[in-house]
């Protein structure tokens, strides 16, 4: 297994160190000035000293703690109306116009509006990060749910299976695999959220590091560092949900 | 029909209508209590209605209905349906997919319990299945996933088994040898069998009936009551044998 995973990694990084070595060796041929494209030796640096100076630890922890309360509470609430959507045709009838204007308006263009109402502080990036997640994780769960196999549910049925029965033992684990294709794209979704509203104000976090870099220091490497972390932080959200989905599969076993 | 005891099914001008459409229009039918009956009938002739009527999933407009001497009425634990396709939750192993029965409804018991999990295995064994217990159903053949699913409407210990073509999605050579292990499969239970197969029918049933189009039985076959599957094979190819195909054939085409 482990070998296989060796052979399916061995190209992708092979194709990463090629990128990065034409990088840096075409930053250094053409002389590109280092605060509009640093070389990738010196990112690397720079992202070193940031974590070795306490810099980026500092950022980091609020973004982390913006992202995981407001992927919470939007997760949770996406779930719950679209899994009540899904089992109701009345609510789904009466709601789904709702649902859909509210998916084509631009959350993040909300952002402004939220920072009126919330203050600068943590609140208004949790209600960004919140809403970004809500709509695609409600939206899988709606379709899915509303969608489940309608023979396991005639089976349930013929078994005289109550309708919390139904929905635990059939209804959730049949649209396990759609609520989870939204959790992925929620998952992303919610970094971006986060660090859109961490640009409108606030004193510390990834986004806040990247207006800082840009603006006041001119420090291009550490704006290319804050970007690498937010990539990882992305990545770590999205390993998150596969873990969940996972755990969740061994459950139901 | 032995004196005291009810009939599995009793079913006295039964009528359903979809809109426009009758479905059943007066179906008049008895299954005495031990015995197997197969059902046969083209597309639309509402066999498959019929079972969802005797299973309670689906009421009728008119007529009496009794199930042991009973409404008919969906989740008793003396009558399983198993389907055309197997209905499997892919999610859970084949053991765990029997002993879904068991976890829901009324009686319902842990899945965890040790008495849960043994019954499973019991019913598996009897299917002919015990060695794909831990297995996944997305891995199993479709002959596997048909046995699993009969395991699972037998799990209960049903007295009253409604079988919905259980068998037409396989291929013919697992269609035969299922269709030949069934009667020992089901035991003493009551048998259904919805199909679309005369063949199938003659070698599972102990009595045969065609549904027409309005779904009035017109004509009925007496069969080869408590004969073993082999000697019911060769039956169906004796003069007799081959006079009922000829019968049913001649009735389907009514």
């Amino acid at each position: 297994m482990f070998s296989a995973m060796r052979r399916t990694a061995a190209a992708p990084f092979a194709l990463a160190i090629l990128l990065l070595g034409t990088w840096e060796v075409a930053v250094r041929i053409f002389a590109v000035p280092a605060f509009l494209l640093p070389p990738p030796s010196a990112i690397a640096a720079r992202f070193a000293t940031a974590w070795a100076d306490g810099t980026m630890l500092r950022h980091l922890l609020p973004t982390v703690a913006e992202l995981l309360l407001g992927g919470l509470i939007g997760g949770a609430a996406g779930l719950l109306i679209g899994v009540s959507l899904g089992l109701s045709g009345a609510a789904r009838r009466i709601a789904s116009p709702y649902l859909v204007v509210a998916q084509s308006t631009p959350i993040l263009a909300l952002g402004p509006l939220l920072v009126l109402w919330f203050g600068p502080g943590p609140a208004a990036k949790v209600a960004i990060c919140a809403l970004i997640t809500l709509f695609p994780l409600a939206i899988a769960a709606l379709v899915s749910v509303r969608d489940a196999d309608a023979g396991l549910l005639e089976l349930m049925r013929s078994l005289g299976a109550t309708p919390r029965e139904r929905l635990l033992l059939a209804r959730l684990p049949s649209a396990r695999n759609g609520i989870f294709a939204g959790a992925r794209v929620a998952a992303t979704l919610a970094v971006v959220g986060v660090i859109v509203g961490e640009w409108l104000g606030g004193s510390a976090g990834l986004g806040i590091l990247l207006n800082l870099a840009r603006g006041s220091l001119f420090d291009t490497p550490l704006l290319f560092a804050a970007l690498l972390q937010i990539a990882i932080l992305g990545v770590s959200a999205y390993g998150l949900v596969l873990f969940v989905e996972r755990l969740t599969s061994r459950l139901m076993r | 029909m032995i004196a005291g005891r009810p009939l599995a099914i009793h079913a006295q001008g039964i009528r359903v209508a979809r809109g426009e459409r009758e479905v059943l229009c007066g179906l008049n039918l008895s299954l005495a209590e031990g015995e197997s009956l197969a059902i046969i009938g083209a597309n639309g002739s509402g066999k498959s209605t019929l079972l969802s009527l005797i299973a309670g999933l689906l009421p009728h407009d008119a007529g009496a209905l009794r199930i042991f001497d009973a409404p008919p009425r969906a989740g008793r634990s003396d009558v399983a349906i198993a389907f055309q396709d197997a209905r499997l939750m892919m999610w859970r192993s084949a053991l765990r997919n029997v002993t879904l029965p068991l976890e829901v409804g009324e009686g319902r018991r842990s899945a965890a319990s040790s008495s849960v999990r043994s019954e499973g295995a019991a019913a598996l064994a009897r299917v002919g299945a015990a060695q794909i217990a831990d297995r996944s159903p997305a891995g199993l053949s479709g002959g596997e996933r048909q046995r699993v699913a009969l395991a699972r409407a037998l799990v209960r210990q049903p007295r009253l088994i409604l079988l919905d073509e259980p068998f037409s999605a396989l291929d013919a050579l697992t269609r035969d040898r299922l269709n030949e292990e069934l009667p020992e499969m089901v035991g003493s239970a009551s048998v259904l069998l919805v199909t679309h197969d005369i063949e199938e029918a003659l070698l599972v049933a102990d009595r045969v009936v065609v549904l027409g189009s309005a779904g009035l039985i017109v004509a009925e076959t007496p069969g080869l009551r408590g004969l073993p599957a082999v000697q019911r094979r060769a039956a169906l190819s004796a003069p007799t044998g081959m006079t009922n195909q000829q019968t049913l054939r001649e009735a389907l085409r009514v």
